[in-house]
Protein backbone atom coordinates (compact mmCIF):
# COMPACT_ATOMS: atom_id res chain seq x y z
CA UNK A 1 0.00 0.00 0.00
CA UNK A 2 2.71 2.27 0.76
CA UNK A 3 4.50 1.08 -2.68
CA UNK A 4 1.46 2.40 -4.53
CA UNK A 5 0.41 5.93 -2.78
CA UNK A 6 4.09 6.48 -3.13
CA UNK A 7 3.84 5.83 -6.82
CA UNK A 8 0.74 7.78 -6.92
CA UNK A 9 2.26 10.62 -5.37
CA UNK A 10 5.29 10.38 -7.84
CA UNK A 11 3.56 10.62 -10.76
CA UNK A 12 1.68 13.50 -9.61
CA UNK A 13 4.47 14.97 -9.08
CA UNK A 14 6.25 14.60 -12.60
CA UNK A 15 2.61 15.62 -13.71
CA UNK A 16 2.96 19.05 -11.80
CA UNK A 17 6.93 19.38 -13.00
CA UNK A 18 5.56 18.93 -16.85
CA UNK A 19 2.68 21.19 -16.41
CA UNK A 20 5.59 23.87 -15.58
CA UNK A 21 7.98 23.30 -18.02
CA UNK A 22 5.26 23.36 -20.84
CA UNK A 23 3.89 27.11 -19.28
CA UNK A 24 7.79 27.76 -19.77
CA UNK A 25 8.75 26.50 -22.56
CA UNK A 26 5.07 28.20 -24.69
CA UNK A 27 6.01 31.65 -22.66
CA UNK A 28 9.52 31.19 -23.94
CA UNK A 29 8.96 30.44 -27.73
CA UNK A 30 6.29 32.56 -28.08
CA UNK A 31 8.57 35.40 -28.75
CA UNK A 32 10.28 38.09 -26.66
CA UNK A 33 7.61 39.36 -24.46
CA UNK A 34 9.16 42.89 -24.23
CA UNK A 35 8.85 42.98 -28.15
CA UNK A 36 5.50 41.83 -28.22
CA UNK A 37 3.89 44.39 -25.49
CA UNK A 38 6.57 47.45 -26.24
CA UNK A 39 5.61 49.66 -28.80
CA UNK A 40 7.90 49.21 -32.01
CA UNK A 41 9.35 52.64 -31.44
CA UNK A 42 10.16 52.06 -28.18
CA UNK A 43 13.79 53.20 -27.29
CA UNK A 44 16.48 50.50 -26.85
CA UNK A 45 16.97 51.36 -23.42
CA UNK A 46 13.37 50.94 -22.39
CA UNK A 47 13.53 47.67 -24.06
CA UNK A 48 16.49 46.59 -22.04
CA UNK A 49 15.09 47.57 -19.02
CA UNK A 50 11.92 45.96 -19.23
CA UNK A 51 14.07 42.51 -19.69
CA UNK A 52 16.23 43.06 -17.28
CA UNK A 53 13.18 43.55 -15.08
CA UNK A 54 11.62 40.31 -16.38
CA UNK A 55 14.65 38.24 -15.67
CA UNK A 56 14.70 38.06 -19.76
CA UNK A 57 18.42 38.87 -19.73
CA UNK A 58 19.54 35.24 -17.66
CA UNK A 59 20.69 32.16 -19.39
CA UNK A 60 17.76 30.23 -20.35
CA UNK A 61 18.51 27.44 -17.40
CA UNK A 62 18.63 30.15 -15.12
CA UNK A 63 15.52 31.35 -15.96
CA UNK A 64 13.80 28.22 -15.85
CA UNK A 65 14.97 27.44 -12.30
CA UNK A 66 13.90 31.03 -11.12
CA UNK A 67 10.65 30.16 -12.62
CA UNK A 68 10.50 27.38 -10.60
CA UNK A 69 11.02 28.96 -7.49
CA UNK A 70 9.09 31.69 -8.44
CA UNK A 71 6.10 29.80 -8.40
CA UNK A 72 6.72 27.83 -5.58
CA UNK A 73 6.65 31.15 -4.00
CA UNK A 74 3.07 32.13 -5.29
CA UNK A 75 4.72 34.55 -7.74
CA UNK A 76 2.74 34.02 -10.63
CA UNK A 77 3.22 37.46 -12.64
CA UNK A 78 1.75 40.78 -13.02
CA UNK A 79 -0.59 40.97 -15.49
CA UNK A 80 0.64 42.37 -17.88
CA UNK A 81 -2.89 45.12 -18.73
CA UNK A 82 -3.83 45.56 -15.32
CA UNK A 83 -0.75 45.63 -13.40
CA UNK A 84 -2.15 43.80 -10.52
CA UNK A 85 -0.95 39.73 -9.34
CA UNK A 86 -2.00 37.65 -11.78
CA UNK A 87 -2.90 35.23 -9.15
CA UNK A 88 -4.78 37.78 -7.05
CA UNK A 89 -7.06 38.13 -9.92
CA UNK A 90 -7.29 34.59 -10.55
CA UNK A 91 -8.42 34.24 -7.19
CA UNK A 92 -11.20 36.48 -7.02
CA UNK A 93 -12.95 35.31 -10.13
CA UNK A 94 -13.04 31.61 -8.14
CA UNK A 95 -15.89 32.30 -6.19
CA UNK A 96 -17.95 33.12 -8.90
CA UNK A 97 -16.98 30.09 -11.01
CA UNK A 98 -17.51 27.57 -7.64
CA UNK A 99 -21.35 29.41 -7.64
CA UNK A 100 -21.66 27.79 -11.04
CA UNK A 101 -19.90 24.63 -10.90
CA UNK A 102 -20.58 23.19 -7.47
CA UNK A 103 -24.40 23.40 -7.82
CA UNK A 104 -24.22 22.30 -11.52
CA UNK A 105 -21.99 19.72 -9.99
CA UNK A 106 -24.28 18.32 -7.53
CA UNK A 107 -27.26 18.21 -10.20
CA UNK A 108 -25.37 16.45 -12.88
CA UNK A 109 -24.92 13.91 -10.23
CA UNK A 110 -28.58 13.53 -8.61
CA UNK A 111 -29.86 13.66 -12.15
CA UNK A 112 -26.89 11.58 -14.03
CA UNK A 113 -26.54 8.72 -11.33
CA UNK A 114 -30.38 7.56 -10.90
CA UNK A 115 -31.11 8.15 -14.68
CA UNK A 116 -28.06 5.36 -15.10
CA UNK A 117 -29.04 3.19 -12.52
CA UNK A 118 -32.94 3.45 -14.14
CA UNK A 119 -31.82 2.79 -17.40
CA UNK A 120 -29.82 -0.25 -16.89
CA UNK A 121 -32.40 -1.79 -14.64
CA UNK A 122 -34.96 -2.00 -17.24
CA UNK A 123 -32.23 -2.62 -20.08
CA UNK A 124 -33.51 -2.34 -23.64
CA UNK A 125 -37.06 -1.04 -22.79
CA UNK A 126 -38.50 2.24 -23.74
CA UNK A 127 -37.69 3.98 -20.88
CA UNK A 128 -33.70 2.88 -21.54
CA UNK A 129 -33.87 3.88 -24.78
CA UNK A 130 -35.14 7.39 -23.75
CA UNK A 131 -32.91 7.90 -20.80
CA UNK A 132 -29.76 7.15 -22.98
CA UNK A 133 -31.38 9.39 -26.12
CA UNK A 134 -31.52 12.04 -23.97
CA UNK A 135 -28.41 11.58 -21.93
CA UNK A 136 -26.45 11.71 -25.91
CA UNK A 137 -28.05 14.69 -26.45
CA UNK A 138 -27.17 15.74 -23.31
CA UNK A 139 -23.60 15.73 -24.45
CA UNK A 140 -23.12 15.86 -28.24
CA UNK A 141 -25.47 19.31 -28.06
CA UNK A 142 -22.49 21.75 -27.23
CA UNK A 143 -22.83 23.72 -24.38
CA UNK A 144 -22.81 27.17 -26.23
CA UNK A 145 -25.83 26.05 -28.25
CA UNK A 146 -27.76 24.57 -25.50
CA UNK A 147 -27.39 27.68 -23.27
CA UNK A 148 -27.78 30.45 -25.65
CA UNK A 149 -31.04 27.82 -26.66
CA UNK A 150 -32.02 28.35 -23.18
CA UNK A 151 -31.52 31.90 -23.26
CA UNK A 152 -34.12 32.65 -26.56
CA UNK A 153 -36.69 30.41 -24.70
CA UNK A 154 -36.45 31.53 -21.10
CA UNK A 155 -35.04 34.83 -21.39
CA UNK A 156 -36.17 36.47 -25.03
CA UNK A 157 -39.48 34.16 -25.35
CA UNK A 158 -41.07 33.88 -21.83
CA UNK A 159 -38.57 36.53 -20.19
CA UNK A 160 -38.89 34.52 -17.02
CA UNK A 161 -35.22 34.59 -16.28
CA UNK A 162 -32.36 37.27 -16.79
CA UNK A 163 -30.35 36.15 -20.16
CA UNK A 164 -26.64 37.04 -18.40
CA UNK A 165 -25.09 38.88 -16.00
CA UNK A 166 -24.79 38.24 -11.71
CA UNK A 167 -28.08 39.34 -10.55
CA UNK A 168 -27.84 36.69 -7.86
CA UNK A 169 -29.36 33.74 -7.59
CA UNK A 170 -31.93 34.58 -10.68
CA UNK A 171 -29.20 34.56 -13.11
CA UNK A 172 -27.67 31.66 -11.86
CA UNK A 173 -30.46 29.54 -13.16
CA UNK A 174 -29.54 29.31 -16.83
CA UNK A 175 -25.78 28.68 -17.01
CA UNK A 176 -25.50 26.02 -13.78
CA UNK A 177 -28.46 24.15 -16.28
CA UNK A 178 -26.18 24.04 -19.33
CA UNK A 179 -23.57 23.00 -17.56
CA UNK A 180 -25.27 20.65 -15.58
CA UNK A 181 -26.97 18.93 -18.74
CA UNK A 182 -23.86 17.69 -20.50
CA UNK A 183 -22.46 16.38 -17.70
CA UNK A 184 -25.71 14.42 -16.55
CA UNK A 185 -25.31 12.76 -19.98
CA UNK A 186 -21.80 11.62 -19.51
CA UNK A 187 -22.91 10.50 -16.39
CA UNK A 188 -26.02 8.68 -16.99
CA UNK A 189 -24.20 6.44 -19.79
CA UNK A 190 -21.20 5.47 -17.76
CA UNK A 191 -23.49 5.04 -14.77
CA UNK A 192 -25.69 2.20 -17.07
CA UNK A 193 -22.23 0.54 -18.88
CA UNK A 194 -20.99 0.05 -14.95
CA UNK A 195 -24.45 -0.91 -13.73
CA UNK A 196 -25.01 -3.53 -16.64
CA UNK A 197 -21.40 -5.12 -16.05
CA UNK A 198 -21.95 -5.54 -12.23
CA UNK A 199 -25.44 -6.70 -13.75
CA UNK A 200 -23.69 -9.31 -15.03
CA UNK A 201 -21.83 -10.90 -12.63
CA UNK A 202 -21.74 -14.66 -11.36
CA UNK A 203 -22.99 -12.83 -7.86
CA UNK A 204 -25.98 -11.97 -9.23
CA UNK A 205 -27.17 -15.16 -10.02
CA UNK A 206 -25.92 -16.34 -7.20
CA UNK A 207 -27.72 -14.22 -5.01
CA UNK A 208 -30.71 -15.11 -7.44
CA UNK A 209 -29.93 -18.65 -7.09
CA UNK A 210 -29.87 -18.32 -3.25
CA UNK A 211 -33.45 -16.69 -3.11
CA UNK A 212 -32.46 -13.43 -2.66
CA UNK A 213 -35.22 -10.87 -3.59
CA UNK A 214 -33.93 -8.64 -7.04
CA UNK A 215 -34.69 -5.54 -4.94
CA UNK A 216 -32.46 -6.68 -2.49
CA UNK A 217 -29.63 -8.12 -4.61
CA UNK A 218 -29.76 -4.95 -6.63
CA UNK A 219 -29.31 -2.52 -3.37
CA UNK A 220 -26.87 -5.26 -1.28
CA UNK A 221 -24.61 -6.46 -4.30
CA UNK A 222 -24.78 -4.60 -7.30
CA UNK A 223 -25.12 -1.04 -6.08
CA UNK A 224 -21.84 -0.80 -4.07
CA UNK A 225 -19.71 -2.99 -6.77
CA UNK A 226 -20.96 -0.44 -8.99
CA UNK A 227 -20.48 2.74 -7.10
CA UNK A 228 -16.64 1.92 -7.33
CA UNK A 229 -16.32 3.05 -11.09
CA UNK A 230 -18.85 5.92 -10.40
CA UNK A 231 -17.30 7.45 -7.85
CA UNK A 232 -14.28 7.63 -9.58
CA UNK A 233 -15.47 9.23 -12.53
CA UNK A 234 -17.16 11.53 -10.01
CA UNK A 235 -14.08 12.23 -8.61
CA UNK A 236 -12.09 13.09 -11.71
CA UNK A 237 -15.09 15.89 -12.62
CA UNK A 238 -14.07 17.57 -9.27
CA UNK A 239 -10.78 18.63 -11.12
CA UNK A 240 -12.65 20.33 -13.45
CA UNK A 241 -14.54 22.92 -11.31
CA UNK A 242 -12.85 25.48 -11.84
CA UNK A 243 -12.10 24.98 -15.69
CA UNK A 244 -15.26 23.07 -16.54
CA UNK A 245 -17.17 26.92 -17.02
CA UNK A 246 -14.86 28.41 -19.83
CA UNK A 247 -17.61 28.23 -22.53
CA UNK A 248 -20.43 28.78 -20.26
CA UNK A 249 -19.63 31.70 -18.24
CA UNK A 250 -18.66 33.20 -21.88
CA UNK A 251 -22.09 32.76 -22.85
CA UNK A 252 -24.05 34.65 -19.78
CA UNK A 253 -21.47 36.84 -19.41
CA UNK A 254 -20.47 35.66 -16.18
CA UNK A 255 -17.17 36.98 -14.16
CA UNK A 256 -15.93 33.90 -13.08
CA UNK A 257 -11.78 32.27 -14.19
CA UNK A 258 -13.34 30.89 -17.52
CA UNK A 259 -14.82 34.62 -18.60
CA UNK A 260 -10.89 35.66 -17.64
CA UNK A 261 -9.32 33.25 -19.43
CA UNK A 262 -11.02 33.78 -22.78
CA UNK A 263 -10.28 38.06 -22.18
CA UNK A 264 -6.82 37.32 -21.05
CA UNK A 265 -6.34 35.17 -24.20
CA UNK A 266 -7.75 37.38 -26.68
CA UNK A 267 -5.69 40.44 -25.20
CA UNK A 268 -2.48 38.01 -24.74
CA UNK A 269 -2.15 38.81 -21.18
CA UNK A 270 0.04 36.09 -20.68
CA UNK A 271 0.84 35.84 -16.73
CA UNK A 272 -3.03 35.50 -15.88
CA UNK A 273 -3.24 32.81 -18.60
CA UNK A 274 -0.14 30.66 -17.63
CA UNK A 275 -1.22 31.42 -13.65
CA UNK A 276 -4.71 29.86 -14.95
CA UNK A 277 -3.25 26.95 -16.70
CA UNK A 278 -1.27 26.47 -13.99
CA UNK A 279 -4.08 26.68 -10.94
CA UNK A 280 -6.29 24.01 -13.03
CA UNK A 281 -3.71 21.64 -13.84
CA UNK A 282 -2.70 21.24 -10.35
CA UNK A 283 -6.75 20.94 -8.96
CA UNK A 284 -6.68 18.48 -11.60
CA UNK A 285 -3.35 16.30 -10.68
CA UNK A 286 -4.50 16.54 -7.12
CA UNK A 287 -7.91 15.45 -7.41
CA UNK A 288 -6.73 12.96 -9.48
CA UNK A 289 -4.45 11.98 -6.64
CA UNK A 290 -6.98 11.92 -4.10
CA UNK A 291 -8.98 9.97 -6.37
CA UNK A 292 -6.28 6.94 -7.08
CA UNK A 293 -5.96 7.13 -3.23
CA UNK A 294 -9.56 6.62 -3.02
CA UNK A 295 -9.49 3.85 -5.06
CA UNK A 296 -6.98 1.70 -4.20
CA UNK A 297 -8.98 1.85 -0.31
CA UNK A 298 -12.24 1.43 -2.58
CA UNK A 299 -10.48 -1.79 -4.54
CA UNK A 300 -7.94 -3.52 -2.96
CA UNK A 301 -6.64 -5.48 -6.32
CA UNK A 302 -5.35 -2.42 -7.17
CA UNK A 303 -2.95 -2.39 -4.53
CA UNK A 304 -1.22 -6.04 -5.25
CA UNK A 305 0.94 -6.21 -7.68
CA UNK A 306 2.10 -2.68 -7.82
CA UNK A 307 3.50 -2.54 -11.59
CA UNK A 308 0.68 -3.56 -13.12
CA UNK A 309 -1.59 -0.51 -12.86
CA UNK B 1 -18.67 -24.21 -52.29
CA UNK B 2 -20.55 -21.55 -50.86
CA UNK B 3 -19.71 -19.59 -47.79
CA UNK B 4 -22.37 -20.26 -45.44
CA UNK B 5 -24.86 -17.59 -45.21
CA UNK B 6 -23.70 -14.76 -43.16
CA UNK B 7 -26.02 -13.45 -40.46
CA UNK B 8 -26.65 -9.72 -40.67
CA UNK B 9 -28.28 -7.41 -38.22
CA UNK B 10 -30.28 -4.98 -40.37
CA UNK B 11 -28.67 -1.58 -39.55
CA UNK B 12 -30.82 0.47 -37.14
CA UNK B 13 -33.64 3.17 -39.22
CA UNK B 14 -31.37 5.92 -37.17
CA UNK B 15 -28.05 4.50 -38.13
CA UNK B 16 -29.15 5.02 -41.54
CA UNK B 17 -30.38 8.41 -40.90
CA UNK B 18 -27.45 9.60 -39.42
CA UNK B 19 -25.67 7.69 -41.82
CA UNK B 20 -27.67 10.05 -44.90
CA UNK B 21 -26.44 13.25 -42.74
CA UNK B 22 -23.37 12.77 -42.70
CA UNK B 23 -23.41 12.10 -46.53
CA UNK B 24 -25.40 15.22 -46.89
CA UNK B 25 -23.47 17.29 -45.03
CA UNK B 26 -20.39 15.75 -46.85
CA UNK B 27 -21.71 16.70 -50.15
CA UNK B 28 -21.96 20.18 -48.77
CA UNK B 29 -18.78 20.51 -47.82
CA UNK B 30 -16.71 19.79 -50.94
CA UNK B 31 -19.37 21.74 -53.38
CA UNK B 32 -19.87 24.68 -50.99
CA UNK B 33 -18.01 26.86 -53.57
CA UNK B 34 -19.99 26.14 -56.27
CA UNK B 35 -23.24 25.85 -54.57
CA UNK B 36 -23.00 28.88 -52.60
CA UNK B 37 -25.63 31.02 -54.00
CA UNK B 38 -23.85 34.45 -52.64
CA UNK B 39 -19.92 35.32 -51.21
CA UNK B 40 -19.80 34.96 -47.71
CA UNK B 41 -18.59 38.85 -48.00
CA UNK B 42 -20.90 39.72 -50.57
CA UNK B 43 -22.82 42.32 -48.67
CA UNK B 44 -26.73 43.39 -49.63
CA UNK B 45 -27.50 46.36 -47.87
CA UNK B 46 -31.01 46.76 -48.59
CA UNK B 47 -31.60 43.43 -47.06
CA UNK B 48 -30.22 43.59 -44.28
CA UNK B 49 -31.52 41.14 -41.14
CA UNK B 50 -34.00 39.57 -43.33
CA UNK B 51 -36.09 36.67 -41.79
CA UNK B 52 -35.58 33.07 -43.49
CA UNK B 53 -38.63 32.18 -45.99
CA UNK B 54 -41.48 31.36 -44.16
CA UNK B 55 -40.71 34.11 -41.56
CA UNK B 56 -41.55 37.26 -43.61
CA UNK B 57 -38.21 36.66 -45.68
CA UNK B 58 -38.45 35.42 -49.68
CA UNK B 59 -36.29 33.47 -52.14
CA UNK B 60 -33.55 35.79 -52.50
CA UNK B 61 -32.01 34.76 -48.64
CA UNK B 62 -33.47 31.49 -48.16
CA UNK B 63 -31.94 31.39 -44.57
CA UNK B 64 -32.43 35.31 -44.31
CA UNK B 65 -29.31 37.34 -44.00
CA UNK B 66 -27.54 39.05 -40.80
CA UNK B 67 -26.79 42.97 -39.61
CA UNK B 68 -24.70 43.30 -42.74
CA UNK B 69 -27.04 41.96 -45.31
CA UNK B 70 -24.68 38.84 -45.89
CA UNK B 71 -26.67 35.96 -47.43
CA UNK B 72 -27.41 33.04 -44.04
CA UNK B 73 -27.40 30.26 -46.59
CA UNK B 74 -24.45 30.87 -48.09
CA UNK B 75 -22.14 31.31 -44.79
CA UNK B 76 -23.84 28.63 -43.58
CA UNK B 77 -22.35 26.08 -46.28
CA UNK B 78 -19.00 27.43 -46.03
CA UNK B 79 -19.00 26.96 -42.59
CA UNK B 80 -19.51 22.96 -43.00
CA UNK B 81 -16.66 23.25 -45.03
CA UNK B 82 -14.01 24.88 -42.58
CA UNK B 83 -15.29 22.98 -39.72
CA UNK B 84 -15.26 19.63 -41.44
CA UNK B 85 -11.73 20.33 -43.17
CA UNK B 86 -10.35 21.68 -39.53
CA UNK B 87 -12.86 18.68 -37.89
CA UNK B 88 -11.47 15.62 -40.53
CA UNK B 89 -7.98 17.10 -40.39
CA UNK B 90 -7.31 17.29 -36.73
CA UNK B 91 -8.77 13.89 -36.34
CA UNK B 92 -5.95 12.44 -38.61
CA UNK B 93 -3.65 13.75 -37.29
CA UNK B 94 -4.57 12.77 -33.84
CA UNK B 95 -4.84 9.72 -35.09
CA UNK B 96 -1.80 9.61 -37.21
CA UNK B 97 0.33 10.72 -34.42
CA UNK B 98 -1.48 8.46 -31.64
CA UNK B 99 -0.86 5.30 -33.94
CA UNK B 100 2.51 6.09 -34.52
CA UNK B 101 3.80 6.77 -30.55
CA UNK B 102 1.43 3.61 -29.73
CA UNK B 103 3.86 1.67 -31.92
CA UNK B 104 7.07 3.59 -31.03
CA UNK B 105 5.88 2.45 -27.53
CA UNK B 106 5.26 -1.10 -28.51
CA UNK B 107 8.16 -1.44 -30.51
CA UNK B 108 10.89 0.10 -28.19
CA UNK B 109 9.58 -0.29 -24.96
CA UNK B 110 11.94 0.79 -22.47
CA UNK B 111 12.59 4.31 -21.54
CA UNK B 112 11.26 5.14 -24.62
CA UNK B 113 8.08 3.65 -23.74
CA UNK B 114 8.12 5.58 -20.15
CA UNK B 115 8.30 8.58 -22.13
CA UNK B 116 4.97 7.97 -24.25
CA UNK B 117 3.51 7.37 -21.59
CA UNK B 118 4.48 10.09 -19.40
CA UNK B 119 3.36 12.30 -22.19
CA UNK B 120 0.26 10.09 -22.13
CA UNK B 121 -0.56 10.78 -18.51
CA UNK B 122 0.61 14.75 -19.39
CA UNK B 123 -2.31 14.93 -21.85
CA UNK B 124 -4.69 13.35 -20.01
CA UNK B 125 -4.14 15.36 -16.82
CA UNK B 126 -4.95 18.71 -18.49
CA UNK B 127 -8.84 19.83 -19.81
CA UNK B 128 -7.48 20.12 -23.45
CA UNK B 129 -9.63 23.61 -24.23
CA UNK B 130 -7.28 24.99 -21.25
CA UNK B 131 -4.29 23.60 -23.19
CA UNK B 132 -5.51 25.06 -26.42
CA UNK B 133 -6.57 28.50 -25.06
CA UNK B 134 -2.94 28.41 -23.47
CA UNK B 135 -1.09 27.69 -26.40
CA UNK B 136 -3.38 29.99 -28.91
CA UNK B 137 -2.31 33.27 -25.94
CA UNK B 138 1.30 32.27 -26.25
CA UNK B 139 1.35 31.82 -30.28
CA UNK B 140 -1.67 33.75 -31.78
CA UNK B 141 -3.22 32.21 -33.93
CA UNK B 142 -3.49 30.65 -37.61
CA UNK B 143 -5.44 28.54 -39.48
CA UNK B 144 -2.53 26.25 -39.70
CA UNK B 145 -1.57 26.77 -35.83
CA UNK B 146 -5.14 25.98 -35.05
CA UNK B 147 -5.38 22.53 -37.07
CA UNK B 148 -2.38 21.72 -35.90
CA UNK B 149 -3.65 22.95 -32.33
CA UNK B 150 -6.77 20.22 -32.82
CA UNK B 151 -4.31 17.40 -34.12
CA UNK B 152 -3.26 17.07 -30.61
CA UNK B 153 -7.02 16.89 -29.17
CA UNK B 154 -7.46 12.91 -28.30
CA UNK B 155 -4.07 11.54 -29.54
CA UNK B 156 -3.64 9.88 -26.19
CA UNK B 157 -6.48 7.58 -26.79
CA UNK B 158 -5.03 6.23 -29.76
CA UNK B 159 -2.20 6.04 -28.46
CA UNK B 160 -3.08 3.79 -25.61
CA UNK B 161 -5.00 1.67 -27.78
CA UNK B 162 -2.40 1.40 -30.49
CA UNK B 163 0.53 0.44 -28.26
CA UNK B 164 -1.58 -2.36 -26.17
CA UNK B 165 -2.88 -3.51 -29.72
CA UNK B 166 0.38 -3.49 -31.02
CA UNK B 167 2.13 -5.20 -27.78
CA UNK B 168 -0.52 -8.12 -28.34
CA UNK B 169 -0.11 -8.66 -31.87
CA UNK B 170 3.51 -8.58 -31.47
CA UNK B 171 3.24 -11.77 -29.72
CA UNK B 172 1.19 -13.64 -32.17
CA UNK B 173 2.02 -15.94 -34.82
CA UNK B 174 1.99 -13.38 -37.81
CA UNK B 175 3.72 -10.92 -37.08
CA UNK B 176 6.28 -13.36 -35.35
CA UNK B 177 6.18 -15.51 -38.78
CA UNK B 178 7.09 -12.16 -40.71
CA UNK B 179 9.80 -11.13 -38.56
CA UNK B 180 11.60 -14.67 -39.19
CA UNK B 181 11.07 -14.05 -42.93
CA UNK B 182 13.56 -10.90 -42.35
CA UNK B 183 11.00 -7.99 -42.75
CA UNK B 184 12.09 -5.41 -41.07
CA UNK B 185 9.82 -3.33 -38.27
CA UNK B 186 8.54 -0.75 -40.52
CA UNK B 187 7.01 -3.06 -42.65
CA UNK B 188 5.91 -4.97 -40.11
CA UNK B 189 4.14 -2.33 -38.68
CA UNK B 190 2.72 -0.65 -41.51
CA UNK B 191 1.88 -3.54 -43.71
CA UNK B 192 1.06 -6.60 -41.15
CA UNK B 193 0.08 -4.87 -37.92
CA UNK B 194 -1.64 -1.67 -38.70
CA UNK B 195 -4.45 -3.75 -40.98
CA UNK B 196 -5.18 -6.20 -38.03
CA UNK B 197 -6.31 -3.51 -35.38
CA UNK B 198 -7.38 -0.68 -37.85
CA UNK B 199 -10.53 -1.43 -37.16
CA UNK B 200 -10.48 -0.61 -33.36
CA UNK B 201 -8.28 2.66 -34.44
CA UNK B 202 -11.47 3.43 -36.58
CA UNK B 203 -13.59 3.24 -34.29
CA UNK B 204 -11.62 4.90 -31.75
CA UNK B 205 -11.34 8.27 -34.80
CA UNK B 206 -15.25 8.22 -34.90
CA UNK B 207 -15.97 8.62 -31.73
CA UNK B 208 -13.07 11.51 -31.27
CA UNK B 209 -14.52 13.16 -34.29
CA UNK B 210 -17.85 14.61 -32.66
CA UNK B 211 -15.72 15.98 -30.16
CA UNK B 212 -13.31 17.76 -32.41
CA UNK B 213 -16.05 19.40 -34.25
CA UNK B 214 -17.54 20.57 -30.77
CA UNK B 215 -13.76 21.84 -29.85
CA UNK B 216 -13.34 23.85 -32.83
CA UNK B 217 -16.89 25.22 -32.84
CA UNK B 218 -16.58 26.23 -29.23
CA UNK B 219 -13.28 28.06 -29.79
CA UNK B 220 -14.59 29.82 -32.54
CA UNK B 221 -17.35 30.50 -31.04
CA UNK B 222 -15.19 32.49 -27.83
CA UNK B 223 -13.59 34.34 -30.90
CA UNK B 224 -10.36 32.59 -30.55
CA UNK B 225 -10.84 29.75 -33.69
CA UNK B 226 -10.90 30.47 -36.83
CA UNK B 227 -10.83 34.19 -37.83
CA UNK B 228 -13.07 36.18 -39.76
CA UNK B 229 -13.06 36.93 -43.01
CA UNK B 230 -13.00 33.16 -43.27
CA UNK B 231 -16.17 31.67 -41.12
CA UNK B 232 -17.15 28.53 -39.48
CA UNK B 233 -19.74 27.07 -37.68
CA UNK B 234 -18.95 28.21 -34.34
CA UNK B 235 -18.11 31.31 -35.33
CA UNK B 236 -21.12 32.14 -37.14
CA UNK B 237 -23.26 31.07 -33.57
CA UNK B 238 -20.97 33.73 -32.08
CA UNK B 239 -21.59 36.23 -34.29
CA UNK B 240 -25.33 35.12 -34.00
CA UNK B 241 -25.08 35.57 -30.58
CA UNK B 242 -25.17 39.61 -30.89
CA UNK B 243 -28.30 39.60 -32.56
CA UNK B 244 -30.11 36.84 -30.40
CA UNK B 245 -33.35 38.78 -29.98
CA UNK B 246 -33.84 40.68 -33.25
CA UNK B 247 -32.38 38.16 -35.54
CA UNK B 248 -32.23 34.61 -33.99
CA UNK B 249 -32.03 32.64 -37.30
CA UNK B 250 -28.44 33.96 -37.66
CA UNK B 251 -27.75 31.65 -34.72
CA UNK B 252 -30.21 28.50 -35.02
CA UNK B 253 -29.04 27.51 -38.17
CA UNK B 254 -25.37 26.67 -37.79
CA UNK B 255 -26.53 25.08 -33.96
CA UNK B 256 -28.98 22.92 -35.79
CA UNK B 257 -25.87 21.78 -38.17
CA UNK B 258 -23.68 21.21 -35.21
CA UNK B 259 -25.75 19.28 -33.32
CA UNK B 260 -27.24 17.05 -36.02
CA UNK B 261 -23.50 16.17 -37.34
CA UNK B 262 -21.88 15.54 -33.78
CA UNK B 263 -25.25 13.37 -33.39
CA UNK B 264 -24.92 11.62 -36.37
CA UNK B 265 -21.11 10.90 -36.06
CA UNK B 266 -21.35 9.64 -32.17
CA UNK B 267 -24.38 7.58 -33.32
CA UNK B 268 -22.36 6.05 -36.48
CA UNK B 269 -19.31 5.47 -34.16
CA UNK B 270 -21.65 4.10 -31.29
CA UNK B 271 -22.72 1.39 -34.10
CA UNK B 272 -19.02 0.77 -35.36
CA UNK B 273 -17.75 0.23 -32.03
CA UNK B 274 -20.54 -2.24 -30.85
CA UNK B 275 -20.34 -3.82 -34.52
CA UNK B 276 -16.64 -3.93 -34.78
CA UNK B 277 -15.08 -3.93 -31.72
CA UNK B 278 -17.46 -5.09 -28.57
CA UNK B 279 -14.48 -4.54 -26.07
CA UNK B 280 -13.75 -1.12 -26.37
CA UNK B 281 -15.88 0.92 -23.86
Amino acid sequence: MARYILLRILRAMLSVVLVVTFAFVVLRLSGDPALTLMSPEAPAEVIAAFRKSWGLDQPIWRQYLDYFGAIARGDLGISMRDGRPALRMVLERVPATLALTIPAFLLKISVGVPAGILAALHRNSRLDRLLMAGAVAGFTVPSFVLGLVLVLVFAVQLGWLPSGGQEGLRSAILPILTIALGGAGVLARFTRSAMLEVLGQPYMRTAAAKGVPWRVAVWRHALPNAAIPIVTVIGFMVGTLIAGAVVVESVFSWPGVGRLLVVAVSSRDLAVVQCILLMVSLTMVASNLIVDMIYGVLDPRLRGGGGRG
Amino acid sequence: MTAPPKRRTPIPATVLIAMGWIAVVLIVALTAETIRPYGITALDLRARLTPPIGFGGDLRHFLGTDELGRDVLSRLLVSIRVSLLIAFSATAIAAVLGTAMGFLAAHFRGPLEQLVLMLIDFQASIPFLILALAVLAFFGNSLLLFIVLMGLYGWERHARIARGLAIAANAQGYAMAVRQLGAGPLRIYLTHVLPNIAATLIVSATLCFPEVVLLESGLSFLGLGVQPPMTSLGSMVGYGREYITRAPWILLAPSAIVVLTTLSVSMLGDWLRDRLDPTLR
